[in-house]
C-alpha cells in the first residue's frame, strides 16, 4: 500500500472519529491509540559502529528517507530515542557503552540488530578475541536484520516490522528484563 | 631518487646489509641490535622523514619487525625488516626519531608483546591494561572466545 493512501485512508488507525457538527468523536481503545502513535514516530539513536552504518545513513537520506515511516528525528543522545538501530560490530571494548546507552534509554525502548555482526558477530571475524558473537549479549533485541550489510530497504522492512510489533501491542513488559 | 641509486646509496652507508630480491620497494634485511644506528642514518643522511608504517609479523619460528620509511621531499620509499627472538623480542625504540612511531610501537606491543627499549610510554593501545597474552601470536589462544580450527 502506499503511504499516500495511508494518510488519506488511515488505513492503521485503530479507532473511528465520528463526524458531528462542531468537532469529532474519538471512539478507541486507549492502549491501542497510544501503540499506534508510538510506533509511528519512533525515533532512532544514532549508534553505528561500522560500514552498516553507511548503510543506515543512506536509509535516512533522500533516496530511501525513513523520515516517510516516522524515524524522522535520529537523535544523538539516548534520552530522546525510542529504538536504538545497532549498526555494525559490538567488540568487547564497545559492549559496555552500548550497555550504558541502552540503559539510559527511557522506556519504551526497541533495539534492532542490524546486519550479520550485530546478530551473531559477523560473516568474518566471529572466530576471534575482540568480538561479541552477537548484540543478544549484551542487551535484548526486537528486530534481527540478514545481511552483509543488509540494503536500505531491508532495514526499512525491519523498521515496518517493528512497528507492526509494536501496533500489535508489545507494551513495555513483554521484554521483561531481571533487574538483579 | 630511482630504486638502483637508492640501492647504491644504501650500500655505501650500509657495506653489510643484505637485500631481499625482486620486490617493489628496497627491502633491507638488519641484525635488530643495529636498528637505531640504520634508522639514524636512514633520517639524517638520506632524508626519510616519515615512518608510514611499522608492523610485526609471526613466523612461528622467530617474530619480524617491519618498517617502512618514505622520504617525503625525495620521494623514495625503503622498507626495513629486522628478525627478532620469538621468546624475548627486544628492538630498540625509534619514537625520538619519527614521533609516530610511538603509536605504532604501543600497538606492536599490544598485539605481539615486542619490547621496545626506550620507549617513553610502553603500554597497551587497545586493549584493556589487564588483558593477558597477546591475541596476534599465532600461537594465541582464547578457550572463551574461539574456536579452534
Amino acid at each position: 500500500m502506499d503511504v499516500k493512501d495511508n494518510i488519506q485512508n488511515k488505513a492503521d488507525f485503530p479507532g473511528q472519529v465520528h463526524q458531528t457538527p462542531g468537532g469529532g468523536v474519538l471512539i478507541s481503545k486507549l492502549d491501542e491509540v497510544i501503540n499506534w502513535a508510538r510506533a509511528n514516530s519512533l525515533w532512532p539513536l544514532v549508534f553505528g559502529t561500522s560500514c552498516c552504518a553507511i548503510e543506515m545513513m543512506s536509509t535516512a537520506s533522500a533516496k530511501y528517507d525513513w523520515s516517510r515511516f516516522g524515524f524522522e528525528v535520529a537523535r544523538a543522545t539516548p534520552r530522546q530515542a525510542d529504538v536504538i538501530i545497532i549498526a555494525g560490530t559490538i567488540v568487547n571494548k564497545m559492549a559496555p557503552v552500548l550497555k550504558r546507552l541502552y540503559d539510559q534509554m527511557p522506556d519504551p525502548k526497541y533495539v534492532i540488530a542490524m546486519g550479520a555482526c550485530a546478530t551473531s558477530g559477523g560473516p568474518f571475524f566471529y572466530n576471534t578475541y575482540s568480538v561479541v558473537k552477537g548484540a543478544d549479549h549484551v542487551i535484548p533485541v526486537d528486530v534481527y536484520i540478514a545481511g552483509c550489510p543488509p540494503r536500505p530497504e531491508a532495514l526499512i522492512h525491519a523498521l515496518i516490522a517493528l512497528q507492526n510489533k509494536i501496533k500489535a501491542g508489545g507494551n513495555i513488559d513483554k521484554i521483561h528484563i531481571e533487574k538483579q | 631518487m630511482t630504486n638502483d641509486e637508492l640501492k647504491i646509496k644504501i650500500s655505501e652507508s650500509f657495506p653489510s646489509s643484505t637485500f631481499e630480491e625482486g620486490t617493489e620497494w628496497i627491502t633491507m634485511l638488519i641484525d635488530s641490535t643495529t636498528w637505531k644506528d640504520v634508522a639514524l642514518e636512514l633520517s639524517n643522511s638520506l632524508l626519510f622523514d616519515f615512518l608510514f608504517c611499522v608492523t610485526c609479523v609471526d613466523w612461528k619460528t622467530h617474530l619480524t619487525m617491519v618498517y617502512h620509511l618514505r622520504s617525503t621531499t625525495q620521494k623514495h620509499i625503503v622498507v626495513v625488516k629486522a628478525k627478532l627472538d620469538r621468546e624475548n623480542p627486544r628492538i630498540a625504540t625509534v619514537s625520538d626519531i619519527w614521533r609516530t612511531a610511538e603509536f605504532h610501537e604501543r600497538e606492536a606491543y599490544d598485539l605481539f608483546g615486542v619490547q621496545f627499549i626506550g620507549h617513553p610510554d610502553l603500554r597497551r593501545l587497545f586493549l584493556t591494561d589487564d588483558y593477558e597474552g597477546f591475541p596476534l601470536r599465532k600461537d594465541f589462544e582464547d578457550p572463551v572466545n574461539m574456536i579452534k580450527l
